[in-house]
Formats: structure tokens, sequence, C-alpha cells
């Protein structure tokens, strides 16, 4: 057991430095630090999506025949704790982390050709059309409707909390194309173009002020049956595919350690006081650094798995219920070292873009916008309580 | 990078198992911690054939060079079957002193008889006015012609009274910095008053009084420099090595409420069919789980070169991740258990009370929370 690089390993973190401070300008950074959201806004991510594009590191997890660097676990780590601790903008994962491995998996050799590539570049943008607003928790119950026509299916009804469709060109979707006894057998996976004639999107506010997701509507809206992913009715297979990437497939400890550097980097930031100079701040710090540093060995632990060629399994679940907690309990602690100056609503977006100068350092600006959008995250990509149900019923076989 | 153990980690693994599965079922175990010592004198001399009393030593002593990991992974399967030997006392503190502080000759004269299950050590350290910090000593040792003279007394003696030799820190007057320097007092020493109690959850502890004990001159373990650094190391070494045997208590305790849970049968269902207790127990694995990570990162870290302030930072954390982790897993065990839970009819209750032992050993989680905060602060503003 060894928690040391190996000299190779080494060489390749110097030269994913080396890119990072070649390629990230200094004004791409304050707007990504600034980026309250999970989700960063495409402006942010463009000019980086076409830095890694040049380069062929867009999707670190994908094998080299589609398009991928081909990289090992190792340095697939490597390159993301560079990327966090750097702060670069973070690419969406609706086309790289989500539709993507579900297409290499289940899609039709012309579905591979046109899509991945166009996913790389960044020519198209995904959503995801999951939940409904009946149907979160219990996705399997969802009603939107694809009912075939000949060459194509027309579809009817409405995707709700999806993230940036008001940016997408494109959409993965789960719909209901039969009934069966068990709901799920009715279920197929679809790629809709968000400008076919019969689409509506909705903003949806957020309590951040940010506007993340929206409501999707569907009114008679015509898809060709190529673009059905796997067999009609065994859609619920690739939407589980999916969401094991969604909650485990990442690293996520990278990115929590960079945001608590944020939080500690509030104590500088012409605060009346000294915040993390307070001993119940510090220790609260150290509480959460504790909390990173085994969240951090735990996916060391998965990595070495998928090194040795095995399967990480339900541990995924643990890691997302801890990662989302984690990052929210980063994010209170930021609210309290800013003290009364959490008093100021600031709504307007992006924060980086501001014209005028706000009445608190920007930074400052931005803990309780973060702190209010990062709720969501024991919420999406099925709840915490979902994560527990996993857990009880897939590890602990209840 | 690599977490993979090694082959002969995991064969160490499995010589662990297979002494607990047949020397410490709970039977075996109920009738050790009945024994005067706290345990079975045969089972120490297992201990020393299977080559565990050596396995932290270097090999110039005849230890056999083990390190952080490979202790880990020894207590971690001790803390699962509850072994109440007193590998801690005598290897990881006392011999682990000797091992750093001793003269040649003292090394020579101890370590051999440690390694073969001879001779037992005791390390006594802590006072009843102390709370936490290894600095807080008034036991004071006085040089004559003679040699040594103790006064003082110590509290918290782990399994002192099987032991051949105490390990006592005393204070030597006028002495520069802490002036802390450690004496081999042997257990028949006049002036030496011991008095023994059974320790929550098995073994021994026991309380040392010495009042004139007369100490030959080389009765002081090695020569010169305040000993203080020293016992810190130690210390946190000890406490990096007693996470991993909290870690395999905590899984214990988990596996037998996830086994009751799922026969315990209320409202004609079995307990684990209900929602709230499917969660509980998920958080409980998952705090098992953190434990487990954050023992084996901590070995890890002290098995690598690091300074001192990393390694009192990996054992303090150490200490307050799993220590939270274990009050929540011990306490929901017993609950889940009902009524049961709190008897003694069942073993969970001695992983409850050794839980709490490893809770108050060397310093309270808030005080490791603390100390981690300010090395935490300071390391950085560096």
């Amino acid at each position: 057991m060894s928690l040391s690089f190996t000299a190779e390993e080494l060489r390749f973190r110097d030269e994913v430095r080396a890119f990072i401070a070649a390629r990230l300008s200094p004004e791409l950074r304050r707007a990504s630090s600034l980026n309250v959201s999970f989700f960063s806004d495409p402006d942010i991510v463009a000019p980086w999506q076409r830095a890694l594009h040049e380069r062929g590191w867009v999707a670190p997890g994908w094998p080299r025949e589609h398009g991928g660097p081909g990289w090992t676990a190792t340095q697939r780590w490597i390159f993301e704790s560079e990327c966090a601790a750097a702060g670069t903008p973070q690419l969406s994962p609706m086309g790289i982390k989500m539709i993507g491995p579900v297409l290499m998996r289940f899609g039709t050799s012309e579905q591979k050709k046109f899509y991945l590539p166009r996913i790389l570049s960044g020519e198209d943008r995904w959503c995801q059309g999951y939940s409904e607003p009946g149907s979160g928790s219990d996705l399997a119950s969802l009603n939107t409707r694809a009912v075939r026509q000949g060459d194509h299916y027309v579809v009817n009804g409405t995707k709700i909390w999806t993230t940036h469709a008001h940016f997408a060109n494109r959409m993965f979707a789960l719909v209901r194309t039969s009934d069966e006894p068990r709901q799920q057998d009715g279920i197929s996976f679809l790629l809709i173009d968000m400008a076919s004639p019969g689409i509506t999107i909705r903003p949806i506010m957020m309590i951040s002020g940010d506007h993340d997701v929206n409501q999707v509507f569907f009114d008679e809206v015509e898809v060709p049956v190529t673009n059905l992913v796997g067999e009609e009715g065994r859609g619920w297979t690739c939407g589980k595919y999916l969401l094991e990437f969604e909650r485990g497939g990442g690293v996520n400890s990278p990115k929590l350690r960079y945001a608590l550097e944020k939080v500690r980097g509030l104590a500088n930031s012409g605060l009346s006081y000294k915040a993390i100079m307070l001993q119940e701040i510090a220790t609260k710090l150290s509480e959460i650094e504790l909390d990173v540093q085994t969240l951090e060995f735990l996916e060391l632990q998965v990595l070495s798995a998928l090194q040795r060629g095995e399967n990480p399994g339900p541990v995924s679940s643990v890691l997302k219920l801890r990662a989302s907690e984690i990052h929210q309990a980063i994010s209170r602690v930021g609210v309290e070292m800013v003290g009364q100056n959490a008093l100021v609503e600031e709504t307007r977006r992006p924060l980086h873009a501001l014209k005028d100068r706000p009445l608190i350092p920007e930074e400052v600006l931005s803990v309780v916008p973060r702190h209010l959008n990062g709720r969501a995250n024991t919420i999406f990509g099925g709840s915490s309580e979902i994560q527990r149900d996993i857990i009880a019923k897939q590890v602990l076989g209840l | 990078m690599d977490l993979t153990p090694s082959e002969a980690q995991q064969m160490l693994r499995h010589s662990a198992q297979r002494f607990i599965a047949e020397r410490c079922e709970p039977t075996a175990r109920r009738h050790a911690m009945q024994d005067p010592m706290g345990f079975k004198r045969e089972n120490w001399r297992k201990f020393a054939d299977l080559g565990w009393l050596g396995l932290p030593f270097p090999e110039e002593v005849g230890g056999f060079g083990g390190g952080p990991v490979e202790v880990g992974i020894l207590m971690e399967e001790f803390g699962r079957g509850l072994a109440t030997e007193p590998y801690l006392s005598t290897v990881l503190l006392a011999g682990a002193l000797v091992a750093e502080c001793g003269t040649e000759e003292q090394q020579k004269g101890l370590l051999p008889a440690i390694i073969n299950g001879e001779r037992l050590l005791s390390f006594a350290h802590y006072e009843s006015d102390a709370r936490a910090g290894l600095s807080e000593v008034h036991t004071v040792a006085q040089r004559d012609s003679h040699g040594w003279t103790l006064y003082g007394r110590k509290i918290a003696v782990l399994d002192a009274v099987a032991a051949d030799v105490h390990l006592v820190s005393a204070r030597l007057p006028g002495a520069q910095g802490a002036g802390l320097a450690l004496f081999l007092v042997p257990k028949d020493a006049a002036g030496v008053t011991l008095r023994d109690a059974p320790r929550l959850g098995g073994g021994r502890v026991a309380e040392l009084t010495f009042d004139h004990a007369r100490l030959v001159p080389d009765a002081r373990l090695g020569t010169g420099a305040d000993v203080l650094p020293t016992v810190q190391s130690i210390v946190d070494r000890a406490i990096v090595a007693l996470s991993a045997e909290a870690a395999g208590m905590m899984r214990s305790m988990f596996d037998a409420t996830l086994d009751y849970t799922k026969v315990r049968k209320q409202f004609g269902r079995p307990l684990a069919a209900n929602q709230v207790i499917r969660h509980r127990l998920a958080d409980m694995y998952v705090e098992c789980e953190e434990a487990r990570a954050m023992a084996a990162r901590a070995a890890l870290l002290v098995a690598a070169d690091i300074d001192s302030t990393q390694r009192s930072l990996a054992a303090s954390g150490a200490k307050v991740k799993i220590g939270r982790c274990a009050r929540n897993v011990a306490e929901q065990a017993v609950q889940l258990h009902g009524a049961m839970g709190v008897t003694d009819e069942l073993d969970l209750g001695l992983y409850f009370k050794r839980l709490l032992v490893f809770e108050a050993l060397f310093g309270s989680v808030d005080h490791h929370l603390q100390r981690h905060a300010e090395l935490f602060g300071n390391s950085r503003a560096e």
C-alpha cells in the first residue's frame, strides 16, 4: 500500500499543471471562482472546453477509440485533482459523464459516430429529461408518453428540474412507450432535438437567484425512431447505468478541498474581523477537513479497485451521499464566517460580470448564494434518502 | 498510488483472523477476561510464536521491521474480536519507548524478552490532575549517590498487574525544557504500590504509587535528552493503532446489529423492513467505512516519512473522525438491539465499553479537535 505517486505519475502531474498554467487565464479563473452553482454557465465553460479539446483532454474517463485520452484511473485522479486545485471551470457533466457513457454502452454505431464527437467539441449541449412533476424519487412512475407512428415517436408530457435546458440543443429522456405490470418495463430512452416544434421551456428560479433548472413541455413533438437508444421498453437499464455514473463516477474530494480553501480564504477578504481566528470556526473547519480527507481516501480506495480491474460497485452511493453532505457543510461554515455580511442579497448573475461595485467584496458576495444553491446537492441525482435506500438494499442486503 | 495490500499484509490479516476465530470467540473471551491478569498467558505465547510481539521492532533487535500499516491490520482484527492481550501497553507503548530511547544495553536486555513473550511492560504516565497534555507530570525523580528516588502517583496504567517492569515518566528537578525522563521500575521495587482494577470492556487498569521508590543508577531509560517529544510521538502512533482497533470494534457492533434487525420481528415483520431502521443502518455502515478509511489513511501517513506536526495531525484527525463515528455506531447498535442491548447477555456491551476506552485514552475527542485546529492553523501559517 502506498499513497505516493510514481515518477511517471509525477511527470504526468507536471504536464497537467503546465497545461493549466498556460491555458487558464486569470479572467476565466476569476469567473469560475465566482460561479455559485453546481453547474457553470456556457460562457465560462466554452473557452475552457475549447482549450481541453485541442489537447484531447475533454473527457478523462473516455477510452481512446471514442476520442478520450485513454488514461489510467490514477491519471484521471491526478487530472481531476489538478483542475480542482487550480479552480478551472467545471465542464457540463450531462454530455461527458452521462449520455456519453450510455451511448458507448448501448448506442448504435451511427449514434456513437454522430453524437460522441459533438459532445467532445462542445457543439452539442445536453440536458437530462428524467424527473417529472409527479415522478421525483419514484422515477419509474414517469408519464411522458412516446407513441410510435411510422418512423417517428410522438412525445407528449412534461419534464421538470431540467438543468440547463435553456442552453441545451439536445435532451436525453426517459419516456413511457407502453404500460406494463412492472412500470420500469414500459420505459424507453430517447434522444430529443431541443429545436423540435412543440417544445417549450419554462424557467424555474432558485432560492439562490440562479436560473439552473426548467420545466420542459412536449406537445406532439416528433422524434425519429433512429433516436431510440437500446431497445424499446428497455430504457430503464440505460437510465440506471447513467445514474451510477452521475453518483459515483466522478472524483469529488478535490473539488470539496477547493471549496474549503475558498472558505478559508474568506478570512483574508477584508471582513471586519478575522473569523478564521475564532476557535469555534477553526474547529469546524478542522472537522470538515477531516471529512474531506476521509472521502478522499474512500475515493482512492475505489481508484485502486478500478486499477485492479474490479468494479467499485454500490460504494458510489456512499460517495455521493457524503460528498453532497460535506459540500453543504462547507458552504454553511462560509455563511457563518461572513457574519452580518450575509444580509446582502444579490440575485443578479453572473457575479463575475456585475458592472457596479457591490456593497461587499465579490468573494464574500458569492457565499450566501452558493450556500442556498448547494441545498440542492442532497436532492438531485437521487436524494440522500434514496441513497440510503440503495445502501440498505444493495450493500446491506436488506 | 495503490492501496492494494501486499501479499504479506494479507497473510498477516488472515493469521489474525484465524487467531480471533479460534481463541477469541465469545466463550473464550469471557473466560480470558476473568483471568486475574486480564488475559491468558498461553495466548500471549501464541502472539510470540506468530511473530506479532516483534512486528514493529527493527530487525537488529530481533524484530520484524513492520510498520504502522501492519500494526493497524493486527489491531483492526483484535478490535473485531475484542482481544484483551496487553499488546498496546507492552509492545506499542513501553516496548516502542525502549526501542526509541533505551541505551544499547537496555534494548538488548529488554526487547528480546518482550519479543519472545517472556516479559511484559507497562507504561505509567498519566496523573490524576492531568487532562490530556502529555507534559502534565508531577512525579519527581531525585538523583543521589545511590541511584534514584521516585515520588508520585500514576493513574490509568494499562495492564500493570501483569507487568514485570513499569516504564514510569518523572520530572527531573532543575532540568531544562520539560525535563521529563523515563525510568524502568521493577514490579517488586521497594516503595512501589500497585492497586489493580478491572478495565472497562476487558483487561486491567491500575494506579501506581511511588513513595520513596528506590531505583538503581541505570534505571533511567536512555541518556540526557528530554523524552517528551518521543513520548508524544509514541502516543501519536498508539492513537493511530487504536483507531484501527476502534474501526474493527465498530464493524463487529454493526454486523451484530444488522443480523439482529433482520431476524427480530415486531408487528409481523423484521425490524429492518422499516425505513427508519434501514436508513440508520445505512448511516452506521457509512460511518464504519469512514472509520476504516481514516484509520488506514493515518497508518499510511505515519508509515511514510512525515514530520512530527504531520504525525500529530494524522493522529488527532483519526481520533476525532473515528471517535465521532464510533460514538454514533456504538449508541445506535445498543439502541437497535432494544432492551437486549443493555443486558450483559450479549457481547455488544463489551464493545460499547471498549469504545468508551478508545474515546477516553490519550485525550478526548474534543481535546484532539482543538489540537488539530491549532496545529492545522499553525502548519499553514508557516
